[in-house]
């Protein structure tokens, strides 16, 4: 279900940790076959699990656990806006709303073209940046205001 | 983020400097002497915590533990695994230090995480970074390999017959883990839920194995205490409070951003380094520490000095020196809706009082806010708070009672004139 390029990532994962807690390995699978797929299905949930030789129930609690993970699909852009209290002081809300306004969704709603999918998120450690905005977990954009997140809608094609 | 003042970590170079994290530069600014200092001289790992306990270095985390002490814990004579591990979880809102840290001068703290495993006895370290910042994780990863090619980590480092690996483990978005023994169970590839204390991870912490936990900042600024001498780092702060920290500033300021400043420094000279108010506001209130500390009214805070000591005096606390400064703009009943709303998503619900707890916090200061408020519903807050804090595995239920009981003490009227006119006091334009 990976791509080779995916297991040797996994696999130097591994590396980091004692033979006998391969267990710890399973928050960075997860994250490497979620870059891959987008999203985290039962059976890719379970195909890991495997990979690692933990029991399954093992990585679902994790992946059920943290909020990066995607359980359901998304779009192929997740917008994650921080809203938490520094940042709405600097219109982290505000930005919320204008994207709200602009891509037609609400919270946790995908646009009809499968390409955005909005959600809002706890404090990001760069409150100081705000109003910021996770693309697909992983690209911190900061001082998002309406010019700002134009300019970024119209490169994430 | 620009870090706008400079102190121990962040002195002797622009961050503006593309290169300024590479060992090549660390190197050319000093780097790594502290570290061949000890291991040349074959300094004793007493002397190395006694140096620390001399700095009057205090947990940059949150609680302030001093770090030489906490360092003396370990049972070095005992065989066996041990482990150093780095606390770079920073999620508690208002705070983005240790990202900076990383991002600008990551063999800061790769250098004080060797010297603490060296003190210790620990052979492995583990760095556990905040999910949201991925390329800051992967930047730390590429100074990892920097300081393996050159020798200061792996086997026999520089020579002698001391070892250290460490390793980055990149966290998913939950700020639970920021509590130590939360953040050992994550790394061992569970949820992390806290875990009961005692046994305190000096004698059972990662995979049962003797554990230090320290905060970035914390052993970032290891190697200049070491290099340079506790003393001088003791005599940049105060007594008690030793040092220069870094302070996020965020909210209603002219300029957000980090400050390392001696600790001691009056709180109106930090404002005017961050430029004061923003569009000629007046201020009205500052949470001094984090979400999770007492907010302080802007009158009360302007008497006091950035350390451990004055914010406890005036009944709050430095935590992590998250500084949020709110202008007279701010509903207080909608800044406190926004923050029990966190908590209430981030309990991990392992124990009753926090995870029931911290949604009914939630319920009520939001039926406040919108208007549906009831004259008992101040007694009730009361009382749930009551039944949270103390009464649970680890302090996030505490870290959701104390703005509560802040934000409703001091700033009472707002929430009464919402109960009875069922809209804000002010004249709100922040959200
Ligand atoms: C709910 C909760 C969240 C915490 N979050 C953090 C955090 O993000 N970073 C951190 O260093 N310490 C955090 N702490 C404090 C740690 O448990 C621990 O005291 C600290 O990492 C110790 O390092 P220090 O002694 O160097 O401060 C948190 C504590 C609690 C109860
Ligand atoms: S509050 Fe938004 S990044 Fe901290």
């Amino acid at each position: 279900m990976l791509s080779q390029d995916a297991l040797k990532k996994i696999d130097q994962e591994l590396t980091k940790y004692p033979d006998n807690q391969r267990r710890s390995a399973v928050m960075s699978a997860l994250r490497i076959a979620q870059v891959e797929h987008g999203w985290l299905s039962n059976e890719l949930i379970e195909y890991i699990a495997n990979y690692l030789k933990i029991p399954p129930v093992q990585a679902l609690e994790v992946a059920t656990f943290y909020s990066m993970y995607n359980l359901k699909p998304v779009g192929k852009y997740k917008l994650t806006v921080c809203t938490n209290l520094p940042c709405a002081l600097s219109g982290g809300v505000n930005a919320l709303e204008y994207l709200k306004a602009k891509l037609g969704v609400e919270l946790g709603e995908t646009t009809k073209d499968g390409k955005y999918t909005l959600t809002q998120g706890e404090c990001m450690g760069a409150c100081g940046d705000a109003p910021v905005i996770l693309v697909n977990n992983h690209k911190m954009c900061s001082f998002m205001d309406p010019a700002t997140i134009d300019k970024k809608l119209a490169e994430l094609q | 983020m620009a870090i706008y003042q400079k102190g121990v970590i962040f002195a002797d170079f622009d961050t503006a400097d593309k290169d300024c994290w590479t060992l090549d530069s660390y190197v050319k600014r000093g780097g790594y002497q502290a570290l061949k200092k000890i291991l040349n001289d074959n300094i004793a790992q007493d002397q190395v915590i006694a140096e620390v306990k001399q700095s009057g270095l205090r947990g940059r985390g949150g609680a302030g533990f001093p770090t030489g002490l906490k360092w003396s814990f370990m049972p070095r004579a005992l065989d066996g695994q041990k482990y150093i591990v780095c606390n770079s979880d920073e999620g508690e809102p208002g705070t983005f230090k240790d990202k900076d840290i990383m991002e600008f001068n990551p063999h800061s703290l790769i250098e004080g995480m060797i010297i603490a495993g060296y003190a210790i006895g620990a052979s492995v370290g583990y760095n556990y970074i905040h999910g949201e910042i991925y390329e800051v994780y992967e930047r730390f990863e590429e100074a990892l390999n920097e300081a393996r090619r050159a020798g200061y980590l792996g086997n026999n480092i520089l020579g002698t017959n001391f070892s250290f690996e460490l390793h980055a483990h990149h966290g998913y978005g939950a700020y639970i883990c920021g509590e130590e023994t939360a953040l050992l169970d994550s790394l061992e590839g569970k949820k992390g839920q806290p875990r009961f204390k005692p046994p305190f991870p000096a004698s059972f912490g990662l995979y049962g194995q003797p554990t230090t936990i320290n905060n970035t900042e914390s052993l970032a600024a290891i190697p200049f205490i070491i290099r340079d001498g506790g003393q001088i780092f003791q005599d940049k702060g105060i007594p008690n409070n030793g040092g220069t920290k870094l302070f996020s500033i965020s909210g209603h300021v002219n300029r957000p951003g980090n400050y390392e400043i001696p600790l001691g420094t009056p709180f109106s000279e930090l404002l005017k380094m961050a430029g004061g108010m923003r569009d000629g506001r007046k201020m009205k209130a500052v949470i001094p520490g984090g979400s999770s500390a007492p907010v302080l009214p802007g009158d009360i805070m302007m008497q006091c000095t950035m350390d451990y000591d004055s914010i406890a005096k005036a009944g709050s606390m430095l935590g992590s020196g998250a500084v949020i400064v709110m202008g007279e703009d701010v509903c207080m009943v909608k800044a406190l809706e926004r923050l029990a709303f966190f908590y209430h998503e981030e309990s991990c619900g392992q124990c009753t009082p926090c995870r029931e707890g911290t949604g009914w916090l939630y319920e009520i200061i939001h039926r406040i806010e919108h208007g549906h408020g009831k004259h008992e519903d101040l007694d009730l807050l009361d009382s749930i708070g009551n039944q949270m804090a103390g009464r649970t595995i680890c302090a996030l239920a505490d870290a959701a009672v104390f703005p509560v009981r802040s934000f409703t003490k001091h700033f009472r009227n707002e929430f009464e004139y919402h109960i009875q006119h069922k809209k804000c006091m002010v004249n709100h334009n922040w959200l």
